[in-house]
């Protein structure tokens, strides 16, 4: 007898079986010619400046902080939406106290101005001479 | 008899699913072209139709080149992940009703799984991987800024796509994508009852699916190629086909969970015989899968890409408090009438 999920199991073998007989088709047929010049990072035809794996800016993991705590509360929420008919007014106003605690968060981060991103100043030449 | 069964139900959907979206290719292609006032690809076999072909043997018969710079096993990876999360999310998605053929009795979806639409929403989370771990992997400026913007747009909208499903868990009681689909007999489909759920839905699957308006990360004259600017040959064709599986998935999902899945309204009332009512239905779901992706392709040419904070702001200040606020309308709904 097969589980359900043991059919997706099946399905991500025959896929791979498919990427990979892809893989090695176009490994057998392509070229292979390599020279220094081929195989140096894009840059616009420069030579590339410098490494690219640098830190990025702080605000990503603000982001990704808030991602995290409203992603558990859509987690909280899937399991009470099923039964939800069941439990009735009692248990809609329970969950609608745990939102509102989550959006007294959502409105103070959004007041810090964490939402905000940098936007554009651009500087713009002054045609008029002084 | 039953793994038999499974393996020919995997092997037919899989190159269905693979045919159409190469084909898609081809409709992007064709459409763009008839809206911006050109031809297109009209050349190899009748009206171009063997051009998708032509593609695939052309991206296999490429070079593939590693940068010497490049995290080597990261870099083969990223579009395994990526085509791998691509297919493996039509697992799930119910295509038909029952059909009887020779003798069985085949339910027309491969994997009815009792969590289905977490199984969905835990996919197309993995999604961000591939494309995350393709930009920084490539040790080159363009795809690491692909990858940040990806990355962050990819969570933001998450967040809505998410709470705006809630609202149809909540009046069908059930994970399951065929309970869901069942619930929407005649015409009671979802856009119907759920409208602010079903345009939060959609707004949020054009950014996770980074199509214009939300292509940030692959914005092209901004940053070349995005993500995959340092892949090329059959890697570059696995992004391609990721990308493109990605439109006919969301378009399916959105279809399943918002127009009705497989039901075809008044099919009962034509007098057909079960079997052919159950290859109408397949029909229905194919043709409104093929709108879906055409409205898709219209709004990259109607609508002009995002500046990043509008599209950040879009996400954080605009949907999630609507998608959180159908909730509350979903529910005090359900619980007064």
């Amino acid at each position: 007898m097969l589980t359900e999920f043991g059919r997706i199991f099946i399905f991500l073998l025959i896929g791979v079986v498919f990427v990979a007989g892809g893989l090695a088709v176009a490994w057998l047929i392509r070229p292979h010619r390599w020279y220094p010049e081929k195989l140096s990072t894009y840059e616009c035809g420069e030579s590339p400046v410098g490494n690219a794996i640098v830190k990025f800016n702080i605000r990503f993991y603000v982001v990704a902080l808030i991602f995290l705590i409203f992603d558990v509360e859509v987690v909280f929420l899937f399991p009470w939406a099923v039964v939800f008919q069941k439990l009735g007014m009692y248990a809609f106003v329970e969950m609608m106290i745990f939102i509102a605690i989550l959006l007294v968060g959502y409105a103070y981060v959004w007041v810090k101005g964490d939402l905000e991103w940098d936007k554009p100043v651009p500087q713009i030449p002054k045609l008029v001479k002084e | 008899m039953e793994l038999l069964i499974t393996v020919i139900k995997i092997v037919a959907v899989m190159g269905v699913m693979l045919g159409c979206v190469a084909y898609v290719v081809l409709l992007e292609r064709r459409l763009s072209a008839a809206i911006q006032n050109r031809i297109g690809p009209n050349r190899v076999g009748w009206q171009g139709l063997l051009q998708p072909i032509a593609d695939v043997v052309k991206l296999i018969m490429k070079e593939d080149i590693v940068p010497t710079k490049a995290n080597r096993f990261l870099h083969d990876l990223a579009p395994l992940i990526s085509i791998g999360v691509a297919m493996t999310t039509f697992a799930i998605i119910p295509f038909g009703n029952r059909i009887s053929l020779f003798g069985y009795d085949i339910k027309l979806q491969i994997a009815d799984v009792n969590i289905g639409i977490l199984y969905i929403l835990a996919l197309t989370s993995l999604g961000v991987y591939g494309l995350t771990l393709s930009g920084w992997s490539s040790n080159s400026k363009y795809p690491l800024l692909g990858c940040i913007r990806s990355s962050a747009q990819m969570i933001s909208y998450e967040l809505s796509m998410g709470v705006s499903i809630i609202g149809i868990i909540m009046m069908t009681e059930s994970l399951k994508l065929d309970k869901i689909v069942e619930m929407q007999a005649g015409w009671h489909w979802n856009i119907i009852l759920q409208p602010i759920g079903f345009i939060t839905f959609l707004v949020a699957s054009f950014a996770e699916t980074n199509r214009l308006p939300f292509d940030l990360p692959e914005a092209e004259p901004e940053l070349v190629a995005g993500f995959h600017t340092e892949y090329s040959g059959m890697k570059f064709g696995l992004f391609y086909l990721a990308e493109y599986s990605n439109m006919f998935v969301a378009s399916a999902l959105i279809t399943t969970l918002y127009l009705g899945g497989w039901q075809v309204p008044f099919v009962h009332s034509l007098g057909l015989s079960d079997f052919w009512i159950s290859i109408v239905q397949v029909f229905g779901f194919f043709v409104k899968i093929v709108l879906m992706v055409a409205f898709f392709i219209i709004i990259r040419w109607t609508i002009p890409r995002f500046r990043y904070d509008q599209l950040m702001n879009l996400g954080w200040k605009f949907m999630l408090p609507i998608a959180i606020l159908n909730v509350l309308i979903t529910g005090l709904v359900i619980l007064l009438i």
